[in-house]
């Protein structure tokens, strides 16, 4: 059977992992103050870290809280993991940043490490890089988190070679930021921090809706 | 059993399947140098002419509160509706739009009285939806390059999960400067018709297009084609952001996924086939590895440029006319060998006898996707 | 050429984002590709930007690249010899 093992959650410059805030910064400082901080609370040195624009780290960031205290990475064969991302903007945020680049005639210098950027799939090129993921891709866009694609798409997958899965939400656009990553995996007894919510829409809502933020 | 149904593409070779195939087949090339609003230079583009796109608008409903991307899928969709009959309303139907940058005009201020908010492909996505009042927000895949043919193959899972009955793939992108300075600044872009796979193959066109498919489980609707989707896979390089991997790991990965041992009937592969050096140099070795030299491969870059989260579907399109004309398509700009995989290039338009085809495509963020399609 | 190799080192820092690289750890003569700083293509293509916006000197065949960024010192060497330092 498949269920959800661990998710974390951030959003309002907290981050919160299977419901429990673990790490918050001052609710004043900005999201590239905030990522920088809780890259460092985090504890690992990932230098192409420092390259990903804001999106790709808040995933990146999120992806690893969650994968934290679970043996995901080394109990699943990592050639049948899923990535499956989704948000509501796109790569907006970094869309203007390359908009600006080319506005001005006279300052006109379009970058392509902004450029690259510019596809929302790029965080899952990230994470599958980082962890050595090499299964099914998919980004969708949808208004709002969309458990009903995100699970029965998953489903679908998991039916069909699919083992095992990072699954999700990141978005930023201006000042709203906030990433939802939860892992979903075969049933096992080894995985002692492991969350064992059945994989379905309420599961995902519930824990979508359970971390009490404090700011 | 998956089919293929009705279809439409919108190019600068034309608004409907036929038209398109029939320049294709005409080796009639999409690609030009023009001058574009933007700049000053030159650039070797695919561009849908505007007075084209003028002479269409009397068919669609308030056509100038629409995106240029907005007019064009509309008029797609429009097409594969009138086709099939079926109805856009129902609850058995789905859309699934594929697309890298969506109305990415509007971020440039091109329009007056347009909404910014549908800049969000959430937005674009519900604007699809009234318009043709469909039961369910479309379902927008935003996966670089690869997204076409994923759509495909998503919409093919979709259906076997027993949610949905028809499902409209509608792949499109536009030229814009946000795009074409993009790839500039990542000097990928040609000056001259590109020429995939070819030894002086230096870059991409880019190109627009729009182009929707039916996918449907109902054989009745399998008329056009009588062609089911086989299988379909993607997978991660897990390498770079944007370099494909040295020895094609993940496209590797797919086709060893969708094809068993028996290739015979494999007419050809489209490949992605962008005109890169690296692009094509690491199909080449993936197609090898997947023991699938011998059979014959195309690039249709070379006539569209490469019209991004169209391309997929488009080139899927024109594979399935094909294998019903019985007549594998010309990769062209290909002249002589340039990449250092053993592969079979389709150098002159011919006659074949065949009933299966693939289609792939691989994209930034290491992604990659293969498609197999039969005959039933 | 010192004054210009360190105000290379920085600006590198800064267009490629190696926010964990002090600038004196940077080697003047390492290579920048490979097992030096480990950069790759985008930062290749970045440095192309960097000679663009900050000396104004526009690499017309980015094969070119290859040689002038070698090392920070030939990178030095090279904007010294377009006059533009």
């Amino acid at each position: 059977m498949n269920i959800i093992t661990s998710y974390a959650h951030i959003k309002h410059n907290q981050v919160s992992v299977n419901g429990e805030i673990i790490f918050q910064s001052n609710p004043s400082l900005s999201l590239a103050e905030f990522l920088s901080e809780a890259y460092k609370a985090l504890g690992v040195s990932y230098p192409k870290f420092h390259k990903m624009d804001a999106q790709c780290k808040l995933g990146f960031l999120c992806t690893e809280f969650a994968l934290k205290e679970t043996n995901f990475l080394l109990e699943n064969d990592l050639s049948k993991s899923a990535i499956i991302l989704s948000n509501a903007a796109s790569s907006i945020e970094t869309d203007r940043v390359h908009q600006h680049s080319i506005n001005d005639e006279s300052n006109y210098f379009p970058s392509p490490a902004v450029f690259v950027y510019t596809l929302p799939n790029i965080t899952i090129g990230e994470l599958a890089i980082k962890y050595k993921i090499t299964g099914e891709n998919a980004f969708f866009v949808s208004e709002q988190l969309d458990a009903d694609l995100l699970i029965n798409y998953t489903k679908t997958l998991l039916e069909s070679g699919t083992e095992s899965a990072i699954i999700g939400w990141v978005e930023v656009d201006g000042l709203n930021a906030e990433a939802f990553i939860f892992l979903v995996e075969k049933q096992k007894d080894t995985n002692k921090n492991a969350i064992f919510k059945p994989l379905n829409q309420t599961s995902v809502i519930t824990l979508y809706n359970q971390t009490v933020w404090t700011h | 059993m998956i089919f293929t149904s009705y279809n439409n593409i919108i190019s600068p070779l034309g608004f409907s399947t036929q038209e398109n195939y029939q320049a294709v087949s005409n080796s009639i090339i999409g690609v030009k140098k023009i001058k574009l609003p933007f700049s000053q230079d030159e650039f070797c583009v695919a561009k849908i002419s505007d007075e084209k796109i003028k002479d269409h608008l009397s068919q669609i409903k308030n056509a100038n509160n629409h995106t240029k991307l907005e007019q064009l899928s509309i008029l797609s969709i429009q097409d594969v509706l009138n086709q099939s009959g079926i109805n856009p309303k129902d609850n058995r139907t789905l859309l699934i739009y594929s697309t890298t940058k969506g109305n990415i005009d509007i971020l440039e201020n091109t329009y007056k009285n347009i909404d910014s908010k549908r800049v969000y492909l959430s937005s674009f996505a519900k604007y699809l939806q009234s318009y043709f009042q469909l039961a369910h927000t479309p379902v927008v895949l935003s996966n670089a390059c690869i997204s076409g043919i994923l759509a495909i193959i998503i919409a093919k899972r979709f259906i076997e999960q027993g949610t949905y009955d028809n499902i409209l793939v509608c792949g499109g992108d536009i030229l814009s400067e946000f795009t074409i300075s993009g790839f500039k600044s990542f000097n990928a872009l040609s000056n001259e018709p590109s020429k995939p796979f070819d030894a002086n193959r230096v870059g991409i066109n880019l190109g627009e297009a729009v182009s929707t498919i039916l996918v449907t489980n109902q054989k009745e609707l399998a008329t056009p084609y009588q062609t089911q989707i086989v299988s379909g896979v993607s997978a991660n390089d897990a390498n770079h952001i944007s370099g494909p991997s040295r020895s094609g790991d993940g496209l590797f990965q797919c086709l060893t996924q969708i094809v068993d041992k028996n290739t015979n009937d494999i007419g050809f592969i489209s490949a992605h086939g962008t005109a890169t050096p690296f692009n094509d140099e690491m199909e080449s070795i993936a197609f090898e590895r997947a023991g699938l030299n011998t059979i014959p491969v195309n690039s249709l870059k070379g006539y569209y440029g490469h019209t991004l989260g169209a391309a997929g579907v488009l080139e899927t399109v024109l594979s399935l006319e094909s294998m019903k004309h019985q007549r594998l398509i010309k990769s062209e700009g290909y002249e002589s060998k340039g990449v250092s995989g053993n592969i079979t290039m389709i150098e002159s338009h011919q006659d074949k006898n065949f009933s299966s085809f693939i289609k792939t495509a691989s994209g930034f963020g290491g992604c990659n996707a293969a498609a197999l399609f039969k005959k039933i | 050429m010192d004054a210009l190799i360190e105000k290379l080192k920085g600006q590198i820092i800064e267009q490629l984002n190696l926010a964990e690289v002090k600038p004196e750890e940077i080697n003047p003569d390492s290579p920048l590709f490979g097992d030096g700083l480990g950069l790759d293509s985008i930062d290749a293509l970045e440095l192309i930007v960097l000679l663009e916006k900050h000396y104004g000197i526009k690499i017309q065949d980015p094969k070119d690249g290859k040689t002038i960024f070698q090392s920070l010192r030939t990178m030095a060497e090279y904007i010294k010899s377009q006059g533009k330092s």
